[in-house]
């Protein structure tokens, strides 16, 4: 018996099989415009990257990314169509053309940028993969965890990290691969495993999940570098770049001090990075085919990152998680983006 | 008796289109080409639909190294196996479930199905319940609940249910002690083979016998002490060539013996006891259809009984509950890709889940997927129908 996620599967497989060979430079601008929203491939939810809120409204940084790229393309934020995914169909239901974008905590590799007919349009979060354990365990580093029984999510990048981070320091371990990350947490609640491994950032957001959140702690050990940023399909420059400056507008946005609240006044400034940004000095969206408000647009539906970095996963949310690498290049971080000019 | 006047001349053949022998082969032919033709259609429209997105095809990837860890492994694996590896790992992965799951399955509902029709009302009425119960609750549910809510209840490695310090359950798993085998065993699978042999030989010799003489033995019983006392006396003989390891506790784990994952048996006991209430009902609908008036004619004969189910109701019974028992085994098996539920590392779990998502093949990997269900099912049917016309009923 197949479940539901073999047959979406199946079914986004199934339409590469029969779609015309025609449609392979197909205009998502064009399309986006035409249908009047975005198709957003999102997690299964992930508090804080990509999960519902108590009104069924989709919260998260990810989820700005989207709100971000519908506002410069449509004008509204709130024009985007949500697509929940699991790790396993995300990339297909991108290849097939059942989303436009994919922001779903997705980790920039070379296999996934080159060989699967996607691009990666930036970072949008700076992770790691870390361990959760069990406080009563007494364990304070990850080089103590010979032959633990460990709970990982599948179709993760994460898989590979794990394995070798144990190989190369001569360790065993005994992992036990489930589906979403709901199953990931019960396993571990119900002691099959000693440790939970994910990122970073995801940890943080399943152990506020935890029936009891305290008795369980993240390791400080990071043992991989995991870049999390949109997707889009290879092959449309266009809708590459909108994603592409979605993004750093927002970044741009912070660095200049427009937020969601002052974008208005900052129309009137006199500073010529922000004049260009907000498009009071030419159109710099034109290139994108995109009109001349479009990242003030973004700025004042969405916000800049910073705005939706403390939001989402930062200190006014549960998460509590520190800017660090987040944050801009200007604060020692690595967020940077281009000029806009 | 009259003779139908034959029509057309002979030595006058008529035109082909007019001949139903040969318009049937045209039409098939035709079906033929057409479905080809669509095939061919197909490949190649898939095959420039993924070069002109970019997206790398072939079954190359297979040779690639995989570089992440399976938790239960019947063969040698390492993270540096190639992904090919994986798709065996996941099979016998499958087939061990698969197959573990038809065997408890047809244990448990042939006892079930017999239990049903006891005239002991509180066993008929056990059955029944059996039935009803599992088979009216959804598969994956009971796999949930027999991982969840069975394992919760299990204690941690360290408190450990300690069988005689030797067999260890706790919520890691059931750990065993594992055999080791010394220079000399080797005998003992030679004695086992050849009391296998010789238990054939004389059951065919005692049915003869009896079929000429009307004398028999006890060959059942003849055959089973060969069975088990000959490689019982060489293991003696030759001093017992074995050393048990062991598991022992040490850090997170037990170490050393034989595991056998919760996954695993979560998944095993909740396949076979959903197709066990089937099973039953197929068992207890074939002996019912078998007329009471057989089992009175047997009687009658004055034959016990015991050989009155066994030479008349059951082969005749058999016919009955062949067909619909090779459906439930294929659902047994198809069921099995519910693992991925829980986290037992079957075929869809690693090949179709992790292999998938780190190679992105998904057509090739779905493909090959696709291909080893349906080429167990069709083994498994072919087998089952050999099976059935060789036990069925040869009607005179």
């Amino acid at each position: 018996m197949f479940n539901k996620k073999h047959l979406a599967l199946l079914v986004s497989a199934g339409s590469i099989t029969l779609a015309g060979a025609s449609t392979a430079q197909a205009d998502t601008f064009e399309d986006t415009v035409n249908r009047g929203a975005v198709q957003c491939g999102v997690s299964d939810g992930l508090p804080g990257f990509s999960a519902p809120d108590d009104d069924g409204n989709w919260q998260g940084l990810d989820v700005d990314v989207c709100r971000a790229v519908a506002a410069a393309v449509l004008g509204d934020a709130e024009a985007v169509n949500y697509i929940s995914l699991n790790a396993v169909e995300r990339f297909t239901a991108l290849q097939s053309g059942e989303v436009d974008v994919l922001s779903r905590n997705t980790t920039w590799t070379t296999t996934r940028d080159t060989t699967l007919g996607l691009n990666f349009t930036g970072v949008n979060f700076y992770d790691g993969q870390g361990f959760m354990v069990a406080r009563d365990l007494g364990i304070s580093s990850a080089d103590e965890l010979d032959g633990a029984s460990i709970c990982i999510q599948s179709g993760t990048t994460t898989e590979l990290n794990l394995a070798d981070y144990f190989r190369a320091n001569g360790m065993d371990f005994n992992p036990i691969v489930f589906d979403t990350s709901e199953q990931t947490v019960g396993g571990y609640q119900a002691g099959r495993c000693d440790v939970l491994t994910s990122d970073t950032s995801q940890l943080a957001a399943l152990r506020i999940q935890l029936d009891d959140p305290e008795a369980s702690m993240i390791l400080t050990d990071v043992i991989s570098k995991e870049p999390l940023g949109p997707v889009v399909r290879q092959g449309d420059d266009v809708w590459f770049n909108i994603v592409k400056w979605s993004l750093f507008a927002m970044l741009n946005a912070e660095e200049y001090g427009v937020t969601s609240e002052n974008a208005e006044e900052m129309l009137e400034s006199e500073n010529p990075d922000i004049a260009r940004l907000l498009g009071q000095d030419g159109n710099y969206g034109e290139g994108m085919g995109l009109e001349a408000d479009w990242a003030y647009n973004i700025i004042s539906q969405v916000g800049n990152y910073a705005e939706s970095f403390e939001r989402n996963v930062g200190m006014d949310s549960p998460l509590e998680i520190e800017r660090g690498a987040n944050a801009l290049w200007t604060d020692g971080g690595f967020q940077y983006a281009p000029p806009i000019r | 008796m009259s003779v139908r006047p034959n029509v057309r001349p002979a030595g006058h053949k008529p035109p082909f289109w007019r001949d139903r022998a040969k318009r049937a082969l045209i039409f098939q032919l035709i079906l033929v080409a057409v479905v080809a033709a669509f095939m061919i259609y197909i490949i190649n429209n898939t095959q420039a639909n993924l070069s002109a997105r970019g997206i790398t095809t072939g079954f190359g990837f297979l040779s690639n190294t995989a570089g992440f860890g399976i938790g239960q492994t019947l063969i040698e694996y390492t993270s540096r196996s190639s992904y090919g590896r994986t798709f065996v790992i996941g099979l016998l992965n499958t087939l061990l479930v698969g197959g573990l799951g038809v065997v408890a399955a047809s244990i448990i509902g042939f006892i079930v199905g017999i239990a049903r029709l006891s005239p002991n009302w509180l066993i008929a009425k056990l059955a029944n319940a059996y039935i009803e119960t599992f088979r009216n609750i959804p598969l994956l549910l009971q796999i949930f609940f027999w991982y969840f809510a069975v394992l919760r209840t299990l204690p941690s490695a360290r408190d450990s249910l300690a069988f005689g310090e030797i067999i260890f359950l706790n919520v890691r798993g059931l750990f065993l002690p594992e055999p080791l085998f010394e220079s000399g065993f080797g005998l003992i699978p030679v004695t086992l083979i050849a009391a296998i042999v010789a238990s054939i030989a004389l059951i065919i010799w005692n049915r003869r016998r009896h079929e000429a003489t009307g004398k028999r033995l006890p060959a059942g019983w003849i055959a089973l002490a060969m069975i088990v006392g000959l490689p019982m006396l060489v293991l003696v003989v030759t001093g017992v060539p074995i050393t048990w390891e062991v598991p022992v506790l040490t850090g997170f784990n037990f170490r050393g013996g034989v595991t056998i994952i919760p996954e695993f048996l979560a998944l095993w006991l909740a396949l076979s006891i959903y197709t066990a209430s089937f099973i039953a009902e197929i068992v207890r609908s074939g002996i019912q259809a078998i007329p009471h008036g057989q089992t009175e004619a047997a009687q009658a004969l004055s034959l016990p009984r015991k050989l009155v189910l066994k030479l008349v109701v059951i082969p005749q019974a058999m016919r009955v509950i062949i067909p619909p028992l090779t459906s439930q085994y294929l659902n047994l098996i198809k069921n099995s890709s519910l693992a991925t539920a829980i986290g037992y590392p079957d075929l869809v779990s690693v090949f179709a889940g992790t292999t998938l998502n780190q190679t992105g093949q998904a057509i090739e990997v779905i493909a090959m997927t696709m291909a080893v269900y349906l080429i167990i099912s069709l083994l498994v049917s072919m087998f089952m129908n050999w099976f059935n016309a060789r036990v069925a009923l040869v009607e005179r």
